[in-house]
């Protein structure tokens, strides 16, 4: 563990429609012991779904693959979760970041994952690679109601 | 899933976790039955719905274009307030269907 690091954890599940709600269940219970207040956990949940739901989606287009989930808790109860996919990967990251944009208008995907990440969190950094699969970072502080 | 149908009004109370797996179910049994009743209004009563994420708003959305093609309209009721931010960045607020 890396210096300041409070906690750690590594998830691996099948790309399954099913797994968006294990996903978010099991970040909300890593951050637990952090006491987050409803909001902040309930934001946190919705992150993680959105980006949950993007790998499955746009990543693996439906098809089975991994999607991994990297968990690290700090000292200052700031929280970093990262969503990993071997997918598509996105050619246009800023593209595909504009809200309303969506490749899946058809299946009524609104178009709003990465807006309602970015607003639920502090930061939200994306990293693709065509052909390779695209990462997501999810950056909150939790807990702010103790200060 | 519970839904009533009185005065022309179908109203399904939709409870537990919208997200892209169940949304799909939800779906396919607000548009059976809208299919086959042909309500004048079409109201979504969200007071059970104790998560949503980006999903529920795809799924009004839908809804509301699917309603447009019955001939009929639609109204989301009872949003609890911590389900409200995730409208608001979706804008669905000026179709004028949230309560």
């Amino acid at each position: 563990m890396k210096k300041n690091t409070v906690n750690e954890m590594k998830l691996s599940f099948p790309s399954k429609s099913v797994n968006e709600a294990f996903a978010r269940a099991a970040v909300a219970a890593f951050v637990m012991g952090l006491d987050p207040t409803v909001g902040e956990l309930s934001d946190l949940k919705t992150a993680v779904s959105e980006a949950v739901t993007n790998c499955i989606v746009h990543g693996y287009r439906r098809e089975s693959g991994v999607i991994y989930i990297n968990g690290a808790i700090y000292e200052d109860k700031r929280t970093v979760i990262t969503v990993r996919d071997k997918g598509v990967g996105i050619a246009d990251v800023k593209q595909a970041m504009q809200p309303l944009f969506t490749t899946s208008p058809d299946e009524e995907r609104a178009g709003l994952g990465f807006a309602v990440m970015q607003s639920f969190c502090d930061r939200v950094r994306v990293r693709s690679t065509p052909g390779r699969g695209t990462s997501v970072t999810l950056e909150k502080q939790l807990g702010k109601h103790d200060e | 899933m519970k839904t009533e149908y009185k005065n022309n009004v179908l109203t399904a109370f939709i409870d537990g976790e919208i997200d892209h797996d169940s949304a799909v179910r939800i779906r396919a049994r607000v548009d059976g039955a809208a299919q086959t009743l042909r309500p004048r209004l079409l109201c979504l009563d969200f007071s059970g719905v104790s998560f949503m994420d980006s999903s529920g708003v795809g799924l009004v959305m839908g809804r509301y274009r699917q309603m447009q093609l019955l001939g009929g309209s639609l109204r989301v009721v009872n949003i609890p307030d911590r389900l409200y931010r995730i409208f608001e960045l979706s804008g669905l607020g000026e179709l004028g269907v949230l309560r």
